[in-house]
């Protein structure tokens, strides 16, 4: 199973802002260093990046959910 | 001039050294690495003084480009390290030279990981440190934490380094959780009532995202303070006391939910009551949790915090007979 993971701990968000829409949904095609999501620590929030293309098969974490460090966030399917 | 390229910043890597002295009376903290005995072992281990430039990064760190002969060390945070893409130990002098390029996988463990280079880093110095203190932007480099593509000037090692040279593993922090925290209760631990108190020292209370050099928030429990009168000069919150000087390491709990524990970039005094104090060995440990993360304040008397300091001088001195041997 391919998936990204995250770099950091942190409380994870799906869009740039609340008002705004997710970056990516599930079945949608990414490219690699495309940003997918946000992990807010230390008082800033950081961009999760694609290290690969793919499609995102499924979000495995909520948005607003808490995260550690090497947490599978997203399962990518083919491309 | 011989010159560090950082090819990539990481997440908060920045410029300290031990630290800022002798200005927390004017509001000043000492800034400077928050794991000292990793950051004083990286020097020792590339050649250097212990009060040398290194840089710290925290959970991501950065990618860095040699651009002449050195010797360089990681210690601290359990992170798998890499010299042109091929692993190397952590805890050990390495040889690099031109165009050999460090950089750093996912941590495993711990929060903040050291790099000392031979010649350490030749930021200038301000008021006696090195340190960065980013709030104010001031020490380190340009007072900030270090973006991509940029360059760090280097000191010129006095070739004392011993490439090769290892931290015994007895001799490196453990990093397993729950971070154990000796505490030195008070100074306003009185504004606390006795459950209050208890249930503080029996509490495995959770580090929060907003944990960094200046405090780390956290989470896990409720603490009641006794009544009172407002005292002139104090503010509403029963949290609230007539202003004082905040020691480093000192917890305050504002609305008596969310412990914070000062650390090396924080505000010097203000107006919450501090319960009590980590002991200044101690920071290193709390130093190297991440958010999510356990700690628990275990209360220790003065006598305890300073017997403590003295051991980590004693197993620092026995660093430096193990890799100048």
């Amino acid at each position: 199973m391919t998936t990204i993971k995250a770099q950091m701990p942190g409380v994870f968000y799906r869009r740039p802002a609340p008002e705004k829409p997710a970056y990516v949904d599930d079945g949608d095609k990414i490219s690699e260093g495309q940003t997918i999501a946000l992990i807010e620590v230390m008082k800033t929030f950081n961009e999760v990046k694609a290290g690969e293309s793919g499609t995102v098969a499924e979000f495995l974490v909520e948005d607003g959910d808490e995260v550690d460090v090497g947490q599978d966030i997203v399962r990518l399917g083919e491309v | 001039m011989s010159e560090l390229l950082v090819r990539a910043g990481g997440l908060y890597t920045t410029v300290q050294d031990t630290g800022r002295f002798g200005y927390y009376h004017m509001g000043m903290p000492p800034s400077g690495a928050m794991d000292v005995y990793s950051a004083v072992v990286a020097n020792m281990l590339v050649g250097n003084p212990d009060g040398a430039g290194v840089l710290e990064g925290t959970y991501v760190g950065p990618t860095l480009e040699f651009t002449d002969d050195r010797v360089v060390a990681v210690t601290g945070a359990d992170v798998p390290v890499t010299v042109n893409d091929e692993p190397v130990e952590p805890w050990t002098a390495i040889r690099v030279g031109s165009g050999d390029v460090l950089s750093f996988a996912m941590i495993r463990a711990g929060c903040r990981a050291y790099v000392a280079v031979s010649g350490g880093i030749d930021v200038p110095v301000y008021l006696g440190s090195r340190s960065t203190y980013t709030l104010t932007g001031i020490g380190g480099h340009q007072g900030r934490k270090l973006v991509d593509d940029e360059t760090l000037p280097l000191g010129s090692g006095d070739g004392s380094a011993r490439p090769g040279a290892v931290v015994p593993e007895e001799l490196r922090p453990e990093l397993a959780g729950p971070a154990e925290l000796r505490t030195v209760i008070g100074l306003c631990s009185y504004r606390l009532t006795e459950d209050a108190l208890a249930s503080f020292l029996g509490t495995d209370w959770k580090v929060t995202k907003d944990a960094d050099r200046v405090g780390y928030r956290l989470r896990g429990g409720k603490l009641d303070f006794t009544d009172r009168e407002q005292p002139f000069g104090a503010g509403s919150d029963p949290a609230n006391v007539v202003d004082l000087g905040y020691p480093v390491g000192s917890i305050q709990v504002p609305g008596g939910d969310e412990p914070i524990v000062l650390l090396n970039d924080a505000v010097t005094g203000g107006g919450y009551a501090t319960i009590g104090t980590v002991i200044s060995v101690d920071r290193d440990r709390i130093a190297q949790t991440k958010t999510g993360d356990a700690v628990r304040f275990t209360s220790v008397d003065l006598d305890t915090a300073l017997a403590a300091r003295r051991d980590r001088r004693e197993r620092i001195e026995r660093v430096r007979r193990e890799i100048t041997r």
